[in-house]
């Protein structure tokens, strides 16, 4: 079957600087995929880049399909078209993506009046049932109220319901719950995997909370520095992690129970794109360095059936499985 | 034994607030009869959702502001009046580092000399001896005398966190309240700060009150963690085992929503309803309107804090009440 979407060699560049560096990644119907990696490794430029909603001063190159049918650099129309359409996205930050002067009543049944073949009294009707179905309560008088006249978590609820209303085959939820307290973000992450599992929506989680991306998700890329650095089961990247980065990130999250243990910080800090050094991008962080990784960055390569990791290490200890002598 | 560093009793602080259309003035209790004990060269971890009151608590501790009731006493005495000269000399004895190190930076001064600033102020050495202890705070931080030349804007976050760390350090204060200090980083640079933070710690024998809504960051740094709810403290224990067994039904909630690798989000508890109003506070236990085991007193009654054994104290009807056979039918 072929994927809803398929991303192959994404690269951006800004005035020069390239940001991402070749990344692919690909989605079945219905799938999860978590998103993860320190901020600024390029998880939002991936997905803004995908849908065409980057400024024009960034160069974007490789392809983005949808349904096998490209739509990197597809017209202004169409992609409007798709975008709250057939791949819809939320943001942390829901309030800046409401109009404060609106109420939510008329941005929702703009939004159905777009995407939806629907009008008159079933618009309204819609907005009703989408709003119900978020989990706000008093749907019919909430609908005449004002974004201000929401809390958070209850914003974030609402963008849910925009989000709905072109009935997406695919949701992009960049840092949905990074801005809500624990108890609300653990109501918002329940909708969501709720509603997914009622619709058949695959679904994009980006976010810097590993164990928000483990338990949500049924696969999980790891970026760094503009690339995917490993691709596993959410299960098995979390249980056996082979990218030194990915052990890192692991390691530096603190049990919440059973002995405490030292954690396992990585040192230094994650390069900056205008100086990005040669070889494997982690390498300068990297416990595991030696001396051919500062030579050629190691592409991302399958290591078992549905993992993949970008390490010299593993491509070498792969090798060793396959029986291949190194070149 | 001898006596703790910070004690602090019944505490209690309210703000008033214009709101609603008829702009009526509304008290926020921030904080309520909150009470505390750090011993020497141990971390107090304070948790809780926004508004439950922690920032208001660290900063009464500190003396950075008056409560309207209760007391704080620090080194056997009570806290001075800010302003006084003995409150200066008690000051330089603590020091508070925040969540937004860029915020707590002048931006137009290279990090050294902002590092060397609590120095000049408190005139403690002789010129030399500062730039002496500027390096030596520097390499504290696992910083470079280069780092301390650049300004604020040439820093990462984890960078520009450990000059506030090494600022805070300048006066050898024995006490600090870190608010929120990592909660801005990611996962792999928050590992080197909680690291950093920890050996300084253990050098050092600093006392902390570490604040922050992580659970899992707090309990690697705490001796002892307090879980605040609008404005009290709802269950407090030992850092290793409040959250493997929590008692209080909102720590449960809380532990229960902290995700966690390896483990799906079957059997979550996911609490109903709003994030609590400090403005609103509801009568009787202020959570029962989000409780899932709300029983007709709660409404009503509010539970008093009180031990349980095992260092461990909760208020909830359900743990400390004559209540406890429902717990078992619940
Ligand atoms: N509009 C832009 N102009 C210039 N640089 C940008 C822009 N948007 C993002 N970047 C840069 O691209 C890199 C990746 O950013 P982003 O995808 O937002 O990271 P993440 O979402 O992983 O935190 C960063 O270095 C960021 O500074
Ligand atoms: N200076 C102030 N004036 C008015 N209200 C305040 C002030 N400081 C705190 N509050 C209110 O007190 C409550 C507790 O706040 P805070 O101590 O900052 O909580 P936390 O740090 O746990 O988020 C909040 O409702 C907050 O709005
Ligand atoms: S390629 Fe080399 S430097 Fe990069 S992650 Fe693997 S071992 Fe480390
Ligand atoms: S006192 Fe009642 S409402 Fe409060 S936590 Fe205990 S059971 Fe829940
Ligand atoms: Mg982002
Ligand atoms: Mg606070």
């Amino acid at each position: 079957m072929a994927p809803l979407i398929s991303i192959k060699d994404l690269s951006v560049a800004f005035h020069g600087v390239p940001v991402l560096r070749g990344v692919d990644l690909a989605l079945h119907k219905g799938e999860a995929l978590g998103l993860v990696g320190e901020s600024g490794s390029g998880k939002s430029v991936t997905w803004l880049a995908a849908l065409g909603l980057l400024p024009r001063n960034a160069r974007v190159s490789g392809s983005v399909r949808l349904d096998s049918r490209e739509i990197l650099g597809a017209p202004a129309a169409e992609l409007d078209r798709i975008r709250g359409g057939r791949v819809a996205m939320i943001f942390q930050d829901p309030a800046s993506a409401l109009n404060p002067v609106l109420t939510i009543r008329k941005q929702l049944c703009e939004s159905l009046a777009l995407h939806r073949d629907i009008s008159g009294g079933a618009v309204k009707a819609e907005a009703r049932r989408l709003l119900d179905l978020v989990g706000i309560p008093d749907a019919t008088r909430r609908l005449e109220a004002y974004p201000h006249e929401f809390s958070g978590g209850q914003v974030q609820r609402i963008m849910i319901a925009m989000a709905l209303a072109g009935n997406p085959d695919l949701l992009i939820a960049d840092e949905p719950t990074t801005a809500l307290d624990a108890t609300i973000q653990a109501q918002i992450l329940e909708l969501l995997s709720t509603i997914r599992r009622e619709m058949g929506m695959a679904m994009v989680l980006i976010s810097h909370d590993l164990g928000v991306v483990a338990e949500n998700c049924d696969r999980v890329a790891v970026m760094y520095a503009g690339r995917i650095v490993e691709e596993a089961p959410a299960n098995q990247l979390f249980a056996d992690p082979v990218h030194p980065y990915a052990q890192g990130l692991i390691g530096a999250l603190p049990p919440l129970d059973g002995p405490r243990r030292r954690l396992t910080a990585i040192p230094g800090t994650v390069p900056d794109p205008a100086s990005m050094p040669d070889g494997c991008a982690f390498a300068p962080r990297c416990a595991l360095a030696e001396a051919p990784c500062g030579i050629v960055a190691p592409s991302l390569a399958p290591i078992a059936e549905d993992r993949a990791v970008a390490c010299i290490r593993a491509e070498a200890s792969r090798r060793a499985l396959l029986g291949i002598a190194a070149e | 034994m001898s006596r703790p560093l910070v004690e602090v009793s019944s505490i209690s602080r309210s703000y008033s607030m214009r709101s609603g259309m008829f702009g009526r003035s509304a008290a926020i209790h921030a904080v309520h009869g909150v009470s505390l004990t750090i011993p020497r060269g141990e971390t107090l971890g304070l948790v809780g959702e926004s508004g439950s009151g922690k920032s208001t608590t660290g900063r009464i501790v500190l003396g950075l502001e008056p409560p309207d009731h209760g007391e704080v006493r620090f080194d056997d005495k009570p806290m001075a009046t800010p302003g006084t000269t003995a409150w200066r000399a008690q000051r330089a004895h603590m020091q508070m580092i925040f969540q937004d190190p860029l915020g707590a930076l002048d931006r137009r001064l290279p990090v050294a000399a902002q590092i060397r600033e609590p120095l000049d102020i408190h005139g403690l050495g002789t010129p030399l001896e500062r730039e002496e202890r500027v390096r030596e705070l520097l390499r504290a931080v696992e910083l470079t005398p280069a780092h301390g030349a650049r300004y604020p804007g040439a820093l990462s976050g984890g960078q520009r966190q450990r000059i506030v760390l090494a600022r805070a350090l300048a006066t050898k204060p024995d006490f600090l309240v870190c608010d929120e200090p990592v909660s801005a980083l990611d996962v792999s640079i928050q590992a080197q700060v909680v690291n950093l933070l920890a050996d300084l710690q253990a050098q050092l024998a600093l006392t902390l009150l570490f604040i922050s809504h992580d659970l899992r960051v707090v309990r690697q740094i705490s001796n002892v963690v307090a879980v605040m709810y609008l404005g009290r403290i709802v269950e407090i224990g030992c850092a290793d085992d409040l959250f493997a067994r929590p008692e209080h039904p909102y720590t449960q909630a809380l532990v229960s929503a902290s995700p966690a690798p390896g483990r799906r989000s079957a059997g979550r508890i996911v609490l109903a309803g709003d994030p609590p109003n400090p403005a609103a506070r509801p009568q009787g236990c202020a959570f029962h309107p989000r409780c899932p085991r709300t029983i007709t007193r709660c409404a009503s009654e509010v539970p008093a804090l009180s031990n349980v054994g095992g260092n461990r104290q909760v208020a909830c009807h359900l743990v400390t009440g004559p209540q406890v056979e429902t717990r078992d039918a619940a």
